[in-house]
């Protein structure tokens, strides 16, 4: 199929839910009774309006960029935490297998529940969330990176000592690019933990950020506020996905499957 | 370039000592094209690597140019079966590597694999990365690879393996080219006795493995240069086919019967 007919299909799923919504919660059925309860399920145009006053007031620019902040500075430091620790561990056995069990047990943990002590430690501000986006962040990383410097492919690795290289300039050449090649294949799956981190920590107490938005407004029934602040997460979300592709195709233009097995 | 009485062992999972190589002795003349040929699984590959010094001999010297090699032989280029690439790097840098790594400067390597890449055919494919290429191209970077760094001995481990028939032919013809053109010694493996005649000026045969050993060793009494498809139609390039070949037949069932034998017991 061709690219703007898949556009129009797509344009017309939103069109179809979006009516179907707003048919099920304002035209009455039976009497004035309604589909779905509008006190519950809010309307499109309300959620829509809720957004634009969000956007003429300006006050979820603030919010946005404080979610922004969080999920960037998560993502920085739980990858450079994955890359150092997980090329560590690669290159150190006996460090892998001391530590295995607990990095097992740190990885089984829901991360939610480290949320308290987090805020406890660091207080309410960006601080606690950004640490609990690192603890899920420095996993997918760390994993990652752990199994790309394990899986060099040993004629790769024996070419490059038979044409001269040190332990150094295999590092470099061949140890550094295998790993960061994994760590890239998993930049969507870590910069979307970042933002998952952000969020579910500023819902779980805060004063400022998108989860902040959402939690306020589920906390007086305002249904059209949570529909909102979902919305507008989706966005942000969307386009930080799109950014990282950008990257991804950039950095990893020297493999043949990038972007081809994924939906487009 | 001489390995002398060289033993190679593994030690099994199961604690038993398995040898792959017993007390193999062959000299390689500078300059000479040597080729060994043998059965699957009879340690060919092995004997490549105790010579580049991957793999250390359990008994036995490998000499180099009269010094015994005790790491790794940085005067030999390896020529790899399987993909060796750096797939991280583009085709020129690919090449270059070799240089940049023992200090030239990029732009001087760079330069250098450039005339490289030109005489392996592959000019202005410098900026593609090996994912694009065919497997023929990639076999020609790395050529240029490995010779961009003038390596004494030429040490291949059925590089032409996994081409097709034509492609062989015309890689065969490329490295002839290239060697004719400054000859270093090269140890060439293959299970192809077709190819190793028709390449080399001396054909070693290694018998069915384990504990396999030097069992052969034909000078080729072929003209040079020669053209690996015409050259296979002279009279003398049969009789020494035939001549080898009834040597190798019955060390090749030997060791299809091994394999066969041991592919029941596991």
């Amino acid at each position: 199929m061709n690219r703007s007919l898949v556009l129009l299909a797509q344009v017309a799923v939103a069109v179809v839910l979006l009516a179907a919504w707003q048919f099920a919660t304002t035209v009455p059925v039976s009497g004035t009774a309604t589909l779905l309860p509008k006190f519950f399920f809010s309307t499109p145009v309300d959620v829509f309006n809720r957004i634009v006053k969000w956007l003429v007031e300006g006050t979820i620019w603030r919010h946005l960029a404080i979610t922004l902040t969080e999920s960037i500075l998560a993502f920085v430091i739980g990858s450079l935490g994955g890359v150092l620790i997980g090329f560590w561990f690669a290159r150190q056995q006996i460090v892998a297998e001391i530590f295995d069990p607990y990095v097992k047990m740190m990885n089984a943990l829901p991360r939610v529940v480290l949320a308290p002590i987090f805020a406890l430690w660091l207080g309410l501000g960006i601080w606690s969330k950004v640490a609990l986006g690192v603890t899920l962040v420095f996993f997918v990383v760390f994993f990652n990176v752990y199994q790309g410097v394990k899986e060099v492919s040993p004629t790769v690795l024996a070419n490059g000592r038979m044409l001269g290289m040190s332990e150094r300039q295999l590092l470099r050449h061949v140890y550094w690019p295998s790993a960061l090649s994994w760590m890239f294949s998993s930049l969507h799956t870590s910069v979307g933990f970042a933002v998952v981190g952000a969020v579910v920590g500023e819902y779980l107490g805060s004063a400022a950020g998108l989860g902040y938005l959402i939690q306020q407004a589920e906390g007086v029934f305002d249904v059209a506020g949570v529909f909102a602040g979902m919305i507008v997460l989706a966005i942000f979300v969307v386009i930080i996905d799109w950014l990282v592709s950008l990257v991804e195709n950039r950095l990893l233009r020297w493999r043949a499957t990038v972007g081809e097995n994924r939906l487009a | 370039m001489a390995l002398d009485a060289v033993s190679v062992a593994f030690r099994l999972a199961d604690g038993s000592d398995f040898t792959a190589v017993q007390q193999a002795t062959l000299d390689v003349a500078d300059g000479e094209f040597v080729a060994i040929v043998g059965p699957t699984g009879c340690g060919k590959s092995t004997l490549l690597n105790v010579t580049a010094g991957l793999i250390r001999p359990a008994a036995g010297t490998t000499r180099i140019f009269g010094t015994p090699l005790t790491r790794l032989n940085l005067q030999a280029g390896y020529l790899f079966q399987a993909d060796a690439l750096f797939p991280w790097k583009s085709v020129l840098e690919n090449v270059a590597i070799g240089l940049e790594i023992s200090g030239t400067s990029r732009a001087a390597a760079h330069d250098q694999a450039r005339q490289w890449l030109t005489r392996v055919g592959l000019g202005g494919f410098e900026a593609r990365y090996p994912h694009m290429l065919s497997g023929g191209q990639r076999k020609r970077v790395a050529l240029a690879q490995v010779l961009i760094r003038n390596p004494k001995i030429l040490l291949m481990d059925e590089p032409f393996g996994p081409l097709d028939a034509q492609t062989r032919q015309i890689m065969g013809n490329l490295l002839l080219e290239l060697w004719h053109a400054d000859r270093k010694a090269v140890l060439f493996i293959t299970h192809d006795l077709d190819e190793a005649i028709a390449l080399a000026d001396r054909v070693v045969i290694m018998s069915a493995g384990p504990r396999s050993n030097i069992i052969g060793d034909w000078r080729v009494p072929l003209p040079r240069p020669r053209d690996i498809a015409e050259v296979r139609l002279l009279p003398e390039f049969h009789e020494l086919n035939r001549e080898i070949w009834s040597k190798l037949k019955s060390e090749v069932l030997k060791g299809y019967q091994q394999s066969a034998v041991a592919g029941a017991a596991s």
